[in-house]
């Protein structure tokens, strides 16, 4: 949590920064909490704290290389994106009508193995869905992913990371994408957003992305056994629990775009 | 295309006919996406294919007899071999009394000129993952089954599965190939000598293993964010806008959605893919029971 004080002298920091360096409108730090709670009548049983999404945070531009930035916090999980782009590609990888984008994600310990190449697959597909490529042919948009702490749903923070950061680097989207999971353990409850103990208790972990326009299902993965009513299920309460994202990310950016 | 060549020298009096054929194969080089669309406005593919069809689909089991099992799945052109071979391993420390099974997916340039020689690529990757993910979460084989004794020694199946020929849907016959291989693979009766604390291999006694569910994978191409249509061939799915692939077992039960990005999909969509996977899956089984049934007297 930062403090009133804290924040105000970092943004004097900030200001002279940002005169040094010449630039006009100095970019504002935001840091927004937001205590969301998904309320689903119908599709979940009403056990109060498992069908509500954890604690949300969201932090842009605090990096200063990468064109956007962005930090994620969903209860202890937390991921920070950088987005480079649109720029220069190599002639190998280019591709003549569109950006190609490019995905790395880096695990909180270790090298990166296979199934990280995975998740950069799952999340470089969603982002090409919904980033108009086409405006900008022949380049190259880069979204670097490290993931600082992981206390489940990681692949869900990730894509809510991968999409602040493109939106803070402007990167033209034809629509916000969010990433939610839901965890169904052996008596068939649901649960949303659900913390590694919950994941690893679960029989079936559903990850979703879905688009802000219609909330079209745009990447799901899946772990464990589950049925087609069940899936159902999911799909439905992560709809709605999307809502609740999708309101975060417009109230967070309009917080961030009005000088107040 | 070679068919096409033989027509022509056939017809080579009709001259409409000849200009009627370079014109098309100009038409699908220059402007590929449309001449998809023309097809599939017709609800129908150019390889005669309707939306839902599947490609004729062969199954060879044992034909590499220094696996412990093995089969070759062919989908249309897609060729996948795959090879299970069962070593000796120290079960994990946190699981004591469980084996492994370790597969891995080798897309070589031999199979399409888009892959080159190597460390594997991404699409290898992918692949294996989504076969480590589909084994661990059908819980096709109970790793319980491949422990000898619990904390000293452990079977380990490594399974690898090589594509000897891309043309698309290469997780379906993947899932395919590993499921056919594993039915194939027979152990044999390991005893733990007490007083030498050696194992002692029988071979002339094998048994099967025992295979408690039998997933299927089932893929579909999306194209211009509203068709779907099933089992994609290489060039259907370089012009699609999103793939799906389910992975079903027999009792209707889910092991995995892959949907890697593409456009989105609605729920209803989503019902009419779980009814084809399910439809899949019979064809799909009664092929193998077919396949079985015919190795069985040995």
């Amino acid at each position: 949590m930062v403090t009133q004080s804290v924040r105000s002298a970092r943004c004097r920091a900030e200001v002279i920064i940002a005169a040094a360096r010449g630039v006009g409108a100095m970019e504002e730090e935001m840091h927004t909490d937001a205590k969301i709670r998904a309320e689903i009548g119908t599709g979940c049983s009403p056990r109060g704290p498992g069908c509500s999404l954890r604690h949300f945070a969201c932090e842009q531009n605090l990096l200063s290389r990468p064109d956007g930035s962005a930090s994620f916090l969903q209860g202890d999980t937390s991921v920070l994106a950088g987005v480079y782009g649109p720029a220069e590609v190599k002639v190998s990888k280019e591709i003549f009508n569109k950006a190609t984008l490019e995905v790395i994600l880096r695990p909180k310990i270790g090298l990166p193995g296979v199934a990280e190449k995975s998740r950069e697959r799952l999340i470089r597909n969603t982002c090409e869905a919904v980033v108009l490529g086409t405006l900008h042919p022949r380049t190259s948009i880069t979204v670097v992913l490290q993931v600082v702490s992981d206390a489940g749903s990681l692949l869900a923070c990730c894509l809510n990371a991968a999409c602040m950061a493109l939106v803070d680097a402007g990167v033209p989207m034809r629509a916000l994408f969010c990433g939610v999971t839901c965890a169904l353990d052996s008596d068939g409850t649901l649960v949303l957003d659900p913390t590694s103990k919950q994941e690893k208790e679960a029989r079936a972990v559903l990850t979703f992305a879905l688009d802000s326009v219609e909330r079209k299902l745009l990447m799901s993965s899946t772990k464990g056994l589950y049925s087609d009513s069940e899936l159902q299920q999911c799909l439905a309460a992560a709809q709605a629990a999307s809502q609740h994202v999708f309101r975060f990310y417009r109230e967070s950016l309009q917080r961030r775009y009005s000088k107040s | 295309m070679k068919t096409s060549v033989v027509s022509v020298v056939v017809k080579v009096a009709d001259s409409s006919v000849y200009l009627r054929y370079i014109f098309n194969t100009c038409f699908r080089t220059v402007e590929p996406l449309e001449y998809y669309r023309r097809f599939l406005k017709e609800n129908c593919r150019p390889d005669g294919r309707e939306l839902g069809e599947f490609r004729t689909t062969t199954v060879n089991i044992g034909s590499i007899s220094t696996a412990d099992g093995s089969a070759l799945v062919k989908l249309g052109n897609t060729t996948v071999i795959c090879g299970v071979k069962a070593e000796f391993a120290a079960p994990p420390t946190d699981a004591p009394d469980k084996g492994y099974v370790v597969p891995n997916v080798d897309l070589p340039p031999l199979c399409s000129s888009r892959f080159r020689s190597g460390p594997p690529g991404e699409e290898a990757q992918v692949a294996s993952q989504f076969i480590a993910d589909v084994i661990e979460n059908s819980q096709i084989i109970q790793k319980e089954d491949l422990c000898i004794s619990p904390g000293k020694l452990a079977w380990v199946l490594y399974c690898d599965l090589i594509c000897l020929d891309y043309d698309g849907n290469i997780l379906d016959a993947c899932t395919f190939a590993l499921l056919a291989a594993l039915k194939n693979v027979q152990l044999p009766e390991v005893t733990i000598n007490e007083e030498t604390a050696l194992a002692e291999v029988n071979l002339k006694k094998k048994s099967y293993l025992n295979i408690r569910t039998h997933p299927v994978a089932t893929s579909f191409a999306v194209f211009d964010d509203t068709l779907l249509i099933v089992d994609p061939t290489g060039e259907e799915e370089h012009l699609a806008t999103g793939t799906l692939t389910i992975v079903m077992d027999e009792e209707g039960k889910l092991c995995c959605l892959h949907k890697p990005g593409g456009s989105g999909l609605t729920g209803a969509k989503l019902q009419d893919c779980m009814s084809r996977a399910v439809t899949r899956h019979k064809e799909v089984k009664k092929l193998m029971d077919e396949v079985i049934k015919s190795m069985k007297p040995k």
